[in-house]
């Protein structure tokens, strides 16, 4: 298979387009993709401050180089959730965030959550109802609530994450099997800020194959933790990828039509306005964060179950 | 009789650090079937370069396949 631009070997066929690229054409394709979904979905303007959450992994990776190489003022935020696992998971992927930054000359700030709040991701959430069984629930509440509070501190209009067609995909499926139309009106390439308080939310690579960021990665020659999450085995993620993979396996293209058609029949009203809920947010009465709970947020009340008196973590 | 210098007929398929052996002449996008994986879920390289899985494979290739789905 030849590149279809110069005609070289090609490094990657993405059949959906019906497309093959060598590794220098790919290399530009990738930013050139991205910028359009940013023009598209209106998520960013060329001045503007942005915040990238890296995980060490090659989509936040891989975004973060991008938005580089496309001349946005963009910073990094790692959050290390003090995950082990005998693999040192978040001590590795921290050691990429910070050489990837250091080589790049971008700046990358490092919260990290047992040292802030007094307890690692694993621990916390052993000591509460959401995260009991696993931690996954607890570690997506912690880093939203994170990262939004320096959004909002810090004055970033936006903050970025390296969400996928794949990931976005199954997000979808995940909730059109259970019509959790709270989920699925609130699911878009933009969450916007709605409320003062609320970080704007912006996914790049929403229309880009997770297999293409992967490749981009390795093209690029970003070092990236190769091992997954160890709480990640067994998610409903992974097994909903799974089942897409197989139709596109078939149907090339058919988790980008998917993914595009529901946008589009959004657009059209396929949700009854108000569906969100969101209009019932108010300010947490502690840290001031939006929540639609009464009083306290859920990140303030889980560190208030799960951590001693006199270990309370710093009012954010 | 014997060839001691005979060439394999088989390619190998490298998944996370695990050898697999396939046979040779087909393509690798059917190789990476037989060996049960999604073609959609791996990228494949070959002396560290990318490479499409429309490549036949040949007698004693060794191909690095870089799983690319993420559960987070």
């Amino acid at each position: 298979m030849r590149c279809r631009i110069c005609g070289a070997p090609a490094a990657i066929n993405m059949r959906q387009h019906k497309l093959a690229l060598c590794r220098a054409h790919f290399v530009d394709w990738i930013p050139e993709q991205t910028e359009r979904a940013i023009d598209h979905y209106k998520m960013a303007d060329r001045g503007e401050k942005l915040l990238v959450a890296v995980s060490g992994g090659k989509d936040s990776l891989a975004l973060w180089d991008v938005l580089h190489r496309l001349g946005y003022a963009a910073d990094g935020v790692y959050i290390d959730l003090g995950i082990d696992e005998g693999i040192g998971y978040s001590g590795k992927s921290r050691a990429l965030c910070e050489s990837f930054a250091a080589a790049r000359g971008l700046n990358l700030q490092v919260v990290s959550v047992p040292a802030v709040y007094g307890a690692s991701i694993p621990d916390v959430a052993k000591k509460s109802m959401r995260g009991r069984r696993k931690p996954c629930s607890v570690c997506g509440l912690v880093k939203r609530h994170i990262m939004n509070r320096i959004c909002r501190e810090q004055g970033y209009a936006a903050l970025a994450t390296g969400h996928n067609l794949d990931d976005e995909a199954a997000v979808l499926l995940h909730n059109a099997m259970t019509w959790s139309g709270g989920y699925l009106v609130r699911q878009a390439p933009v969450l916007a800020a709605t409320r003062p308080g609320l970080a704007r939310k912006i996914k790049p690579f929403c229309r880009i194959y997770e297999r293409e960021t992967a490749a981009y990665a390795l093209m690029q020659k970003i070092e990236y933790i190769y091992e997954e999450c160890p709480y990640s085995e067994g998610s409903s993620t992974l097994y909903y990828k799974e089942i897409l993979n197989r139709m596109e396996e078939d149907r090339p293209g058919a988790k980008l039509q998917f993914y595009l058609a529901f946008l589009q029949a959004k657009d059209q009203g396929l949700f009854a306005p108000g569906a969100s809920g969101e209009s019932d947010l108010h300010e947490c009465a502690q840290c001031g964060q939006p929540t639609s709970a009464p009083g306290k947020c859920a990140f303030c009340r889980l560190w208030e179950n799960a951590t001693p008196p006199g270990l309370r973590p710093p009012s954010p | 009789m014997l060839r001691m210098d005979a060439q394999p007929l088989t390619t190998t398929l490298i998944h996370r650090g695990k050898r697999i052996e396939v046979r040779s002449g087909s393509t690798l996008r059917d190789a990476i079937r037989k060996a049960g994986f999604s073609p959609e879920a791996v990228l494949a390289a070959k002396d560290g370069e990318l490479i499409t899985d429309d490549r036949i494979l040949l007698p004693g290739d060794e191909i690095l396949l870089v799983a690319v789905i993420s559960g987070g």
